[in-house]
């Protein structure tokens, strides 16, 4: 077949000592910017775009895919070691990751986020060798009503399932909602809910402010609360056995998570608009809603660290895909890199694997090699990052505040983000100490966006008709589902009332 | 005492001089901290490639003694950095890069109290002229066909763009209004999300720059149908402009970069040799090519009058569009 021998030659491309090297130095930088919070993969590539001027093209995309990539694996390490999402792509690495850290299992969450992150990466690119064109017209027939479908499914697959309080877990929703309404309005051109007239609200409230603000500041404070200061975690033991039984474990007990963020990862990057964010929070849903143990989410499920883990990475391959054969980006961080490769004179869009075969090839050759790499790399610092665990936690708790606070303001260099920051971490706080869920609300932030604009285009193209999302045919099954799953709780809650009545 | 402290400065200075390019030679005033560079849109986006182009090109050339920091502030179309801008606490080291929200924000959102007028005039990098679009799988191919087929679906025929008040719809709303269209027009954040709905079908026509628009018209996905630069352009010389037509119209959104209110003419002087000569390198006039930009150089005095005209054309265009 054509495919393997371009493929051959692509990896041959990618493992050129120049190309090879780069990748090695891209993913140890991407997964040290993964893991600080605040910045990700978005800031990486940004801050190092110019740097890649000095290379050929093929070897600056390898360069930038490779940061890309290991921002993709560090990520999890901080949302396993200290509770606070490393990048807004590694949020639901968090829910189970922290808890198996506090159990003193951080070695087992980090290795299956590591093999997770491995296996996702090197299905996506398979799919991308194989499908590439095909997948680039699926993208396409992805209009505003079917955009809109695939956020309601991923709300569902939060609100249908939770085993949490589901009027309080509506609600968090809801507030996120507002929150991610603040800005400016697409649709009408104006801007909205620019609280007490503070300019920095014409922005929007950043996912990265509120997450930071949520699991760093609100986790930190609920930590101290719970514990008085005296924090006792199961010491961390890191051996070279340990670390094979570890991987054996995660194995048994992450490999389906991992199958279905792979693949689901995959498409939901390949999407316009989606991007990894709502790719892996979507996983972290599918993942529990089909387990057949789904109370174990949320305490310490290695499934749980699989799903989103393995997500992220197949969707930020996936996201290339429309990168590259549309010339549109699907996250924000590829939106960077077309921006470097019109700088590098290369013409992103339909015409580019015919025109650029070899920059392409080599490209999709990286991906498999970057992969490797990155799992070796990742693996290597493991103990490393496990050690950090045994800080007291008088050290560990300053340190997680400041990082919050650096890391919020490099994202946006923004004083009014840091104030936001904290507000949310005290809200969080007493939202926790009343019961209320905090993930409904994260996810609220990073889909509202996306799910508010489409339904608005959607009735727009309609004229206002609802029935838009029933009767076109990728849209209605998705949104059918969708349904479904929101209803199911109520069905359930009416069957046992039922039961009880007849009983 | 004083002698060898001038001396030592001498020194400094001569070796400083010695070792720079040609192009700071004869500067007095030499940014003494990392340059802000905002960019009045989100990343991916038509100014944020310019911008991120041009940091590039002076990295690459070592242009600056400093490096230029560029920040998307895209909040509120432009409003967040034309306040950014207006109160900046250090203008002589604070630009922009512009799109025409540089105009119309201000107009729209009178109570920012930005008068755009007092910011400092760097360097015209060029204007992108605007280009009617639609899909080759539509059949249409010229503009009178385009007409019959908007007036035939009677209210029906989707357009996207990238909202009220912005570039597109100021030009659509000329166009509805010149030939009494009635279009169903879908907002969208961004002119490539515009692009890839059209490519999918998702709406039937756009009006985008030609940089969001290329890919998919030498692949032959779209057909350009009319152009709203003065001139027919170089890369497509069969599409008429509406001036052809007998419409005394036309429309470009201006890249540019601006200076802080209040920005000392020492520090203007010394952007306006760096950005100059990033204008005239071949970079750039390989990418205003390639990208089918239009020139327009101007000097300060030019590019004031330049501004207050199009703040004029600009609040008449939008009273008509808010009615």
């Amino acid at each position: 077949m054509e495919v393997f021998s371009l493929i051959v030659d692509g990896v041959a491309t990618a493992v050129q000592p120049i190309n090879l090297m780069l990748i090695v130095v891209g993913v140890a930088v991407g997964l040290f910017i993964g893991a600080m919070p605040g910045l990700g993969s978005v800031n990486g590539v940004a801050i190092l775009l110019p740097v890649t001027f000095l290379v050929p093209p093929a070897s600056a995309i390898i360069f930038l895919a490779a940061i890309y990539y290991g921002a993709m694996y560090g990520g999890a390490i901080s949302s396993v070691t200290l509770g606070i999402p490393g990048a807004s792509t590694a949020v639901a690495t968090t829910f189970d990751g922290r808890p198996l850290a506090l159990q003193g299992r951080a070695s087992l969450a980090l290795v299956t986020a590591a093999l997770a992150s491995f296996v996702g990466g090197t299905v996506a690119t398979v799919f991308f060798s194989l499908f590439a064109p095909l997948l680039a017209d699926v993208a396409l027939s992805f209009g505003p009503p079917e955009i809109f479908a695939l956020m309601l499914l991923a709300f569902a697959t939060f609100v249908g399932l939770g085993g949490d309080d589901i009027p309080k877990t509506i609600f968090s929703i809801c507030f996120g909602l507002v929150l991610a309404t603040v800005g400016f309005d697409t649709i009408s051109g104006e801007p909205r809910l620019v609280l007490f007239d503070i300019q920095g609200f014409l922005r929007g409230i950043g996912f990265i402010v509120l997450a930071i603000g949520v699991y760093g500041i609100g986790e930190m404070l609920w930590t101290i609360e719970q514990t008085r200061g005296d924090v006792t975690t199961t010491n961390p033991k890191m051996t070279a056995k340990g670390l094979l039984s570890d991987t054996k474990e995660s194995v048994r007990r992450g490999w389906k998570g991992t199958w279905i963020g792979s693949v689901l990862g995959f498409f939901v990057g390949v999407l316009p608009a989606a991007g990894a964010t709502p790719g892996s929070l979507m996983a972290y849903g599918v993942a529990k809603m089909t387990s057949r143990k789904p109370e174990e989410y949320g305490t310490g499920s290695p499934d749980g660290v699989a799903a989103p883990e393995a997500a992220n990475n197949s969707a930020s391959t996936g996201s290339m895909l429309p990168m590259l054969t549309l010339g549109i980006p699907g996250s924000p961080t590829t939106a960077i890199l077309l921006g470097g490769m019109v700088m590098w004179g290369l013409t992103p869009g339909p015409r580019l694997f015919v025109d650029e075969s070899e920059f392409v090839w080599g490209l999709i050759g990286s991906f498999y090699i970057s992969n490797l790499v990155a799992v070796l790399i990742n693996l290597a610092f493991i103990p490393l990052f496990v050690w950090m665990l045994r800080m007291p936690f008088t050290i560990l708790a300053p340190l997680i505040f400041v990082l919050s606070i650096i890391g919020g303001f490099a994202a946006t260099r923004s004083m009014h983000d840091i104030w936001l920051i904290v507000i949310f971490g005290i809200s969080a706080f007493f939202m926790r100490k009343f019961d209320y869920p905090l993930a409904p609300a994260v996810l609220a932030i990073v889909l509202g966006p996306i799910a508010e604009p489409t339904l608005r285009q959607s009735l727009l193209l309609s004229s206002g008709d609802p029935m838009i999302f029933f009767t076109r045919p990728i849209a209605a099954p998705i949104t059918v589902i969708a349904l479904i799953l929101i209803l199911w709780p109520a069905v359930k809650l009416v069957r046992r009332k039922r039961q009880v009545v007849n009983g | 005492m004083t002698l060898t402290k001038r001396l030592f400065l001498g020194l400094a200075a001569s070796s400083a001089l010695a070792t720079l390019p040609i192009s700071a030679v004869a500067q007095d005033w030499q940014p003494t901290r990392p340059v802000d560079f905002t960019i009045m849109a989100g990343a991916g986006g038509g100014a944020d490639q310019i911008a991120r182009f041009v940091q590039s090109v002076v990295e690459a050339n070592d242009m600056m003694n400093r490096p230029l920091i560029p920040t998307n502030r895209g909040g509120g179309s432009g409003a967040e950095a034309l306040l950014h801008l207006k109160d900046a606490r250090d203008p002589d080291h604070t630009l922009m890069v512009t799109l025409n929200s540089f105009y119309t924000t201000p107009i729209r959102q009178e109570g920012l109290g930005v008068d755009i007028e007092t910011f400092t005039p760097i360097t015209m990098m060029g204007v992108d002229p605007f280009v009617l679009w639609v899909h080759t799988d539509s059949g249409i191919t010229t503009f009178d066909e385009y007409l019959a087929a908007v007036r035939e679906m009677g209210g029906e025929y989707v357009m996207g763009g990238t909202g009220s008040g912005q570039e597109d719809s100021i030009v659509i709303a000329y166009m509805s209004g010149v030939y009494d269209l009635d279009i169903n027009y879908i907002p969208y954040d961004g002119g490539g999300a515009v692009a890839r709905d059209l490519a999918g079908q998702q709406i039937m026509a756009t009006v985008n720059n030609p940089a969001e628009a290329n890919g998919f018209y030498e692949a032959g996905d779209f057909v350009p149908l009319l152009a709203f630069s003065d001139e027919r352009m170089e890369a497509y010389p069969d599409v008429p402009t509406i001036r052809e037509l007998g419409h005394d119209f036309s429309y470009y959104n201006q890249r540019a970069i601006v200076g802080a209110p209040g920005m000392s003419d020492e520090a203007a002087a010394y952007y306006r040799e760096v950005f100059g000569q990033v204008y005239e390198g071949e970079d750039w006039q390989n990418y205003l090519k390639s990208e089918s930009l239009s020139p327009l150089p101007m000097d300060e005095a030019e590019t004031r009058a330049y501004w207050s005209t199009q703040v004029e054309n600009h609040r008449e265009l939008l009273s008509k569009i808010d009615g």
